[in-house]
């Protein structure tokens, strides 16, 4: 890739804190790096993998409203966790944290676990509580 | 006691750090001399190790490995710590800090509040270095950043106690002094010859070439096997670590190619000029591939078989690239 041909393809995905280095060879054959803000193809790849998961918390949220799945279940997803992870953060068996996904269990639980979902999910208890979903 | 430390952009967070470091003790070494002293380029494709459902495609080695490869081919001593208390991983570094030692630490990604959103996922072998406090913050060197940040106790501990695959539990290193001698020539030509053996001699299909056109044969019967929609995440995927985490383009292969380049220089050979050469055209094909693969992600690919086209893609580009690391393995240093 030549100097001038390193793209820039704005979508926001860096949010405008930095540019990416890219390396690229200079009009006498150097190589040398150019801050690069985005490039088309990778843009759009990456915005396929976020609507994916957008699709796939929205799917969960009404799986919540109906009363199947709990607001861990929720919160899981739209922290980009899985079972594995988000066991490890609360530090609970992963049987169990699989369980609290499912609603008729998650109504059963009490404050000292609610609380360990709350801080690893960053929101307040009583958010969590409320069944709330934002 | 805050030292005074250089900090410079970087493509690849480990690559950074370790220049950043050595820099610091004297040795300045630009990120793509790093990387192939290091052996940073690689491939592997594991179909049976999946993150997010999508199995895992490689440009680069293990975390870890550029930076330790890197360090003992210069002759630095390293040393590493990890806590399972973080009360005495954060005490720890504050004593390496008065001591006016800068530390290189793994950290969680996901939580780490000065990334862009769409780059935030749980990848938890990220690498900076801590450099000093002040007012009760900690200053942080980045190489993913342009400058210089900052973050706070609460927020440095998080990072370093992130859960999950890699899970980093506190893991902080250090050197302490530049070594005596250095050898660069040696530690250039010993690091052309491990990235050749790796990607020409491991013998498993998923590394290396074999990796390479293992994954153009899987990619093949992706529409078949997975259906439309499974078939474009999986092939975005690769496309995903061939550039969104900070390869510097083409799956490091436009950094591998700006090594080549320098080091040819150093050792005097121009044959690794020319191997540059060939190298920056094989990044371009890369380059090709996300392209063609946006287009299918798109729905908007022109090719008959789009997935066909992009396997084959593939084995043109395995094919170039074993020829280059064929040369590469004979490469020695004759002029010492």
């Amino acid at each position: 890739m030549k100097k001038n041909e390193v793209p820039q393809d704005d979508a926001n995905m860096l949010e405008g804190k930095f540019k990416e280095p890219c390396y690229a060879i200079d009009e006498n054959g150097k190589y040398t790096t150019v801050g690069s803000v985005g490039w088309e193809a990778k843009n759009i790849i990456m915005q396929d993998a976020w609507d994916e998961v957008d699709q796939r918390i929205e799917k969960v949220k009404q799986q919540v409203i109906s009363g199947y799945f709990s607001p861990i279940a929720y919160y899981m997803e739209k922290n980009l966790m899985d079972v594995k992870i988000l066991a490890a953060y609360v530090g609970l068996w992963r049987f169990k944290v699989k369980r609290h996904l499912k609603m008729k269990h998650f109504d059963k639980l009490n404050d000292e676990i609610l609380a360990k979902y709350a801080e690893t999910f960053d929101i307040e208890l009583t958010i969590l509580k409320n069944k709330e979903l934002n | 006691m805050n030292v005074i430390f250089e900090h410079n952009q970087a493509a690849h967070c480990e690559n950074g750090v370790t220049s950043n470091l050595f820099k610091y003790y004297g040795l300045s070494l630009s990120e793509p001399m790093i990387f192939g002293i290091g052996s940073g380029l690689f491939f592997a494709y594991l179909p049976f190790l999946k993150v997010n459902h999508i199995p895992v495609t490689t440009f680069r080695p293990l975390p870890g490995f550029i930076f330790k490869r890197a360090a003992k081919r210069l002759g630095f001593d390293i040393k590493r710590k990890r806590f399972s208390n973080p009360d005495k991983a954060m005490l720890e570094l504050d004593k390496k800090l008065e001591q006016g030692i800068p530390v290189g630490m793994l950290v969680g990604v996901y939580h780490l509040t000065y990334f862009p959103k769409p780059y935030r996922f749980h990848f938890n072998a990220h690498n900076l270095v801590v450099y000093g406090k002040e007012d009760g913050n900690y200053l942080i060197s980045d190489p993913i950043m342009e400058t210089p940040t900052k973050l706070t106790y609460k927020e440095l501990r998080r990072v370093r106690y992130a859960r999950g695959v890699f899970a980093p539990k506190g893991h902080m290193y250090w050197a302490e002094k530049l070594p005596e001698k250095i050898n660069l020539k040696e530690a250039i030509v010993k690091g052309i010859v491990q990235t050749a053996k790796s990607m020409l001699r491991i013998p498993f299909p998923m590394f290396g070439i074999k990796g390479i056109k293992y994954l153009a044969e899987q990619v093949r019967k992706y529409p078949q096997k997975l259906g439309e929609n499974k078939a474009a995440q999986y092939l975005g995927q690769i496309v995903r670590s061939q550039e969104e985490i900070g390869t510097g383009g083409a799956g490091f292969r436009f950094m591998f190619a700006a090594f080549l380049q320098e080091a040819s220089e150093i050792l005097k050979q121009q044959s690794l000029h020319h191997l540059s050469m060939e190298m920056t055209e094989i990044g371009d094909l890369w380059r090709e591939f996300a392209v063609e693969t946006a287009r299918i992600v798109k729905k908007r690919s022109s090719l008959e078989n789009p997935y066909d086209g992009v396997a084959n893609l593939l084995l043109t580009i395995a094919e170039r690239e074993r020829k280059v690391f064929q040369e590469l393995l004979k490469i020695k240093n004759i002029n010492p």
